[in-house]
């Protein structure tokens, strides 16, 4: 079965603001952007599993004119505590990649 | 038709433009040249400290070039988020490196400052009357969290510049303004369509990452009365409506709702179509005026002192199991600083270690054996000092931690003597809120400096 970052033409991540992650999914082409949003792979349910937080914190958005689903959810800890792991969020993207379709 | 055409030259002030882009930014004649310096991305040291995040050197040659091609064209310079955080001392600096220019230059100009930097005590005050409202589910205030706070900010709105331009400044220097603002101003004056105007900014904050290749420098935003036209001014990028209306997603949460002072952009129905020439043109954006006027609030404090030590270890034994070999030495540790004395309420500490998952925190894939890792050890403590001597009492350990019961004694890879480093007070934000206001000037203080040079107006 193939991941999402496998089926997808480009991922990222990025901090939106200090206490929410963006996450964008490029899928580049309609049929893909159809299949992902079909396929269910991507939920508010699974999306807080991945990152630790509670499903009705993630934002989910289609959006078909860029063939793009984009998740917003807001960070454990604020960006820059103590023991913060990424500052700008930019490599989280790489957990929901490997989610299979 | 009132048209108005803004020059963005950065992404955010320091960052660079070539020469020939910045050329061709003015050379389709801009009523006013833009841009945002700062932004609480790079995390919450910068508002804690008051500190720019970037070089003076590079700073001042962006700003150079904005006051040069401003002076040659007889427009005005709007600047954002000025010192990366917006604290009144970002300000000033910033009015320093204006001041050495039009020296230098031999140029004259009105400088209007914008402060936002906001006091406890009128913050305490606007938190009693039920002022200060929370922006995530994740985040509170109250006095205690507001007295923690170093610096506080309030992200002003288009008002302060659109009141400053019109007094007929030639330098807008400002606190922290919300990137858009500072863009959406001059098309705002000039008669254009509002929604279009404050659309066309949140495209172009970021300067050319709204182009195909950002690399070089430079976006060009043109706002008339029904819609508005962005393209690159580096002759290797383009726009295409892709780029421009993908480049909401950046940072952004919501990419169809986004908060301003006084307005919510609505960008859901906007319409992106292909010019000729790399050009871009939106139409169809709309705004709704909010029934109460806000400004996003930013505050960050002090949360302790750090030491840190970079450990390499590439043992076979070590590899198959990283984690757990991590967590004896943890123990350990552990065991002996409580053993010396040291009250462990006054510090905490982390081994991370980078190439296996540090970055993530999480599982790593079935049977993943690292070539090497480098543990980094992180100590907080309320007292630098104290920082230090936990990471000293860890350094034989670093160095030597057994790899498994009898067997001899390994050492480790430092890369420095001494392994200890010192990273000194570190912040964290505390507010991620708005405040309420009945007037937008209510929380900032204008202030108007007219710096004589030899020659004329900037």
């Amino acid at each position: 079965m193939a991941t999402i970052g496998e089926t997808a033409y480009y991922v990222r991540s990025k901090n939106a603001g200090p206490f929410m992650v963006t996450v964008d999914i490029f899928c580049g082409e309609k049929a893909i952007f159809e299949k992902l949003s079909a396929s269910k792979s991507i939920t508010a349910e699974k999306v807080a599993e991945v990152y630790h937080v509670r499903p009705e914190e993630v934002k989910l958005f289609h959006i078909p004119d860029l063939n793009v689903i984009k998740i917003s959810y807001p960070r454990e800890l604020p960006q820059g505590q103590k023991y913060e792991r990424d500052m700008h969020a930019g490599q989280q993207y790489v957990q929901i990649t490997k989610l299979e379709v | 038709m009132n048209v108005c055409k803004v020059f963005v030259p950065y992404g955010a002030l320091g960052t660079g433009i070539s020469d020939e882009a910045f050329e061709n930014g003015m050379a389709l004649n801009p009523d006013i040249i833009s841009v945002d310096g700062g932004s609480t991305d790079s995390g919450p040291y910068y508002l804690g400290n008051g500190k720019c995040k970037y070089a003076r050197e590079a700073l001042k040659n962006d700003t150079r070039k904005m006051i040069v091609g401003a002076h040659q064209h007889n427009i005005p310079i709007t600047i954002g988020s000025c010192g990366t955080c917006g604290v009144d001392d970002g300000v000033d600096f910033m009015e320093e490196i204006c001041r050495e220019i039009l020296e230098e230059e031999g140029f004259s100009a009105k400088i209007v400052k914008v402060y936002t930097e906001q006091s406890v005590d009128v913050m305490k005050d606007k938190l009693r009357c039920g002022k200060i409202k929370p922006l995530g589910t994740r985040v509170e205030v109250n006095e205690e969290i507001l007295d923690s706070c170093s610096h506080i900010v309030a992200a002003a709105g288009t008002e302060p510049f659109i009141k400053a331009l019109k007094d007929g400044a030639d330098i807008v220097l400002c606190g922290r303004a919300t990137d858009t603002a500072v863009l959406a101003c001059m098309p705002i004056i000039m008669g254009c369509n509002e929604a279009a105007a404050w659309h066309g900014a949140k495209v172009c904050e970021c300067g050319p990452l709204c182009s195909t290749n950002p690399q070089n420098g430079g976006i060009f935003m043109t706002v008339d009365e029904t819609g508005f036209e962005v393209e690159a001014t580096a002759s290797d990028s383009t726009c295409t409506p892709y780029t421009v209306s993908a480049h909401l997603l950046y940072e952004n949460s919501d990419p169809f709702h986004l908060v301003e002072p006084g307005v919510v952009i609505d960008t859901s129905k906007a319409v992106y179509t292909q010019l000729e020439n790399g050009r871009v043109r939106v139409e169809n954006s709309s705004i709704k005026k909010s029934d109460v006027y806000t400004m996003k609030l930013e505050g960050a404090g002090p949360a302790g002192y750090q030491t840190i030590t970079l450990v390499g270890i590439r043992d076979r034994i070590i590899m198959k199991n990283p984690l757990g070999w991590l967590e004896n030495l943890r123990a350990f540790a552990q065991s002996k600083l409580d053993r010396l004395g040291y009250d462990n309420t006054r510090y905490s500490f982390s081994l991370r270690p980078y190439g296996y998952n540090a970055v993530y925190g999480g599982d790593v894939p079935k049977g993943y054996v690292p070539n090497e890792i480098g543990v980094l050890l992180t100590v907080t403590a309320d007292e630098q000092e104290l920082a230090t001597q936990i990471a000293k009492v860890m350094n034989p350990l670093l160095l030597h931690f057994e790899v498994e019961k009898n067997r001899p004694t390994p050492s480790f890879a430092f890369p420095f003597s001494p392994a200890e480093v010192v990273k000194g007070k570190i912040y964290e934000f505390k507010l991620y809120h708005v405040v309420e206001m009945d007037d937008p000037f209510e929380l900032l203080r204008m202030t108007t400096v007219e710096i004589d040079g030899k020659g004329g107006k900037a």
